[in-house]
């Protein structure tokens, strides 16, 4: 680096370390303070340390076990349906098409609107009797179900919900990955007689991996920490059966005020995804473009 | 090349096809709103309606005037305005400083900081919603504009680093390197040559940093106390209780709120595709 000093980088990324040093690492930090103690509303202004018993607490109740599976359940599902779909109407997006300006910005609306006021308008058609999916459902002749009283109908309802919601980011992502593939590529195989399923399938795919492997594992985390869904669904009284780990975490510090409780979860949770994360990205090696 | 309308081996069936795929598609993304707006019309006798007509008989403006003019309105889109600008603001200056360092310079530390960025993404917010709670109350920090705005920062910035540092890997150093030689000091270069150049890659991420501070509800809850600093997120969560007639004013509100942020989305679009992710494919 030419005539620059050596301090100069330093310089400027310090604000923004600044910035996650005071918003996220100590909280962070003292989160995992909270973790080992035995902070509640009562003792919240001297907490004793208690050492590990919020967590042998959490390994011997069943709930951490059954909210982990749900868990799991709601990110698969979720993170399935959010890359097929993002694929799919990327592909769509990124063909000669008259038109599709009007409808990419009309497949990104679940992103552009606030999303609690998204996650409320669909609370709203739910809505036994009066709301519009109950309406339509009722003049196909399907009755009974009751999406916000039966607690398994409600987490069914979250996670389309959440699909609904997930679709345009990897939407988006993946068409600006397909948008700077060069076309050549294409022609050459197009005059070669390569059929679509093929193209995409040795072409497209390894060429967006780059792309599709970061965005896999930010979906997945996003997913696994999704809290506004199911809160604003259930209004934070769910039952148990709508829980999963972080939307637990929250009940446990805001409702029930049991904050050492609430941060040995979080913890776990934690580590949980930088697991996932690590592994998942080894395995990919996603980190080196195929060019390199 | 001449240009053609459609992908060259597409048949007529293929072609209705995907436009009929798309209009459902595009339909269903847009009917939570459309319901929105039928609520928001109905007058209060009709709020309780099986018909799926989106503008409902009797449609009156009512439920706007009495959410903008009956309610604090105003004061809420002033503080969310006030928050989300310089959140976006302070975003901004700190991650595309941060995101040139990383994509110019090799530093001690370099690669260890940028996956620090990534890890921060993993932590459950949740779980942070404590800690910084009790921090900004030591700071003196609750129902002020800064309690809400640095979190936002915070919250943006790892996301803005990574999706700039990607853009500006793409940028030729080359250009830099000869405008240096010619005796530009390091702010020239950066004015002149690097940003003009990133523009797409800066719109992104002003749209992600002013969304994310617009839309924000959990912090801003635990924050805002007082009635006058309320952001539209808590106050008109706090305006939708049961299913009663409040239901038209929270819609009318909510469309209201959602117009800005969908503008701004809408405007900076075309910068959405190719400025995320053109660092990654091109390798």
């Amino acid at each position: 680096m030419i005539g620059r000093s050596k301090w100069q980088p330093y310089y400027l990324i310090l604000p923004a370390i600044v910035a996650i040093l005071l918003m996220v690492g100590f909280p962070l930090l003292y989160g995992i303070g909270i973790s080992f103690s035995n902070m509640n509303l009562i003792t919240f202004r001297n907490p004793q340390f208690n050492g590990l018993s919020n967590y042998i607490e959490l390994f011997k109740s069943k709930a951490l076990l059954t909210d982990l599976a749900r868990t799991i359940i709601w990110t698969v599902i979720n993170v399935f349906f959010h890359m097929t779909g993002g694929i799919f109407f990327a592909l769509l997006l990124n063909r000669k098409l008259p038109g599709k300006n009007i409808y990419r910005v009309l497949l990104m609306i679940p992103w552009a609107i606030p999303q609690y006021i998204a996650v409320l308008a669909w609370k709203n058609m739910f809505r036994g009797s009066y709301g519009a999916i109950d309406i339509v459902l009722n003049n196909l002749g399907i009755t009974g179900i009751s999406w916000l009283g039966d607690p398994s109908w409600t987490f069914i309802a979250c996670i389309i919900v959440n699909i609904w919601l997930g679709i345009p980011f990897q939407m988006a992502t993946i068409l600006g990955g397909l948008q700077s593939i060069p076309s050549e590529i294409y022609e050459a195989a197009e005059l070669d007689g390569v059929n679509s399923w093929t193209k995409f399938k040795n072409l497209t795919l390894p060429l967006l991996k780059p792309v599709l492997v970061p965005i896999t594992v930010l979906g997945t985390v996003m997913t696994f920490n999704m809290i506004n869904v199911i809160v604003i669904m259930t209004d934070a009284t769910g039952s148990d059966q709508t829980q999963i780990l972080v939307t637990r975490v929250y009940n446990q510090a805001f409702t029930y005020f049991n904050y050492g409780n609430a941060a040995a979860t979080s913890v776990v949770i934690f580590l949980l995804l930088v697991a996932f994360s690590a592994t998942f990205i080894k395995f990919m090696k996603g980190d080196k473009g195929v060019y390199e | 090349m001449k240009s053609e309308r459609f992908e060259r081996r597409d048949k007529l069936p293929k072609i209705i096809f995907i436009y009929t795929i798309l209009t459902i598609m595009a339909f269903m993304s847009l009917y939570p709103l459309l319901n929105i707006l039928s609520i928001s019309l109905r007058p209060g006798s009709r709020l309780f309606t099986t018909s799926l007509k989106i503008i409902p008989d009797g449609a009156t403006l009512e439920n706007f005037r009495i959410a903008l003019f009956e309610r604090a309105f105003g004061t809420w889109l002033m503080n969310s305005l006030i928050v989300a600008i310089c959140a976006t603001a302070i975003t901004l200056l700190v991650s595309v400083t941060a995101a040139y360092a990383y994509s110019r310079y090799n530093f001690k530390g370099k690669s260890a900081s940028l996956t620090t960025f990534l890890l921060t993404q993993i932590f459950p917010a949740p779980m942070l919603l404590l800690p910084i709670f009790i921090l900004l109350s030591n700071l003196k920090w609750l129902n002020t504009y800064q309690g809400l705005v640095i979190p936002y920062v915070a919250v943006s910035v790892p996301f803005c680093v990574w999706t700039l540092k990607g853009f500006f890997d793409t940028v030729p150093f080359s250009i830099e390197e000869s405008a240096f030689m010619d005796g530009a000091s390091l702010y020239q270069i950066f004015s002149k040559i690097v940003l003009p150049l990133s523009l797409p890659a800066i719109g992104v991420a002003s749209l992600f940093a002013f969304t994310s501070a617009w839309n924000e509800y959990i912090i801003a809850r635990l924050v805002l106390q007082k009635d006058s600093m309320l952001t539209l997120p808590v106050a008109l969560t706090n305006m939708q209780g049961a299913f009663n007639t409040d239901w038209g004013i929270f819609a009318a509100a909510s469309l209201v709120t959602a117009i800005p942020v969908m503008a701004v989305f809408i405007s900076l679009s075309k910068f959405m595709v190719g400025g995320l992710t053109m660092g990654g494919v091109k390798g």
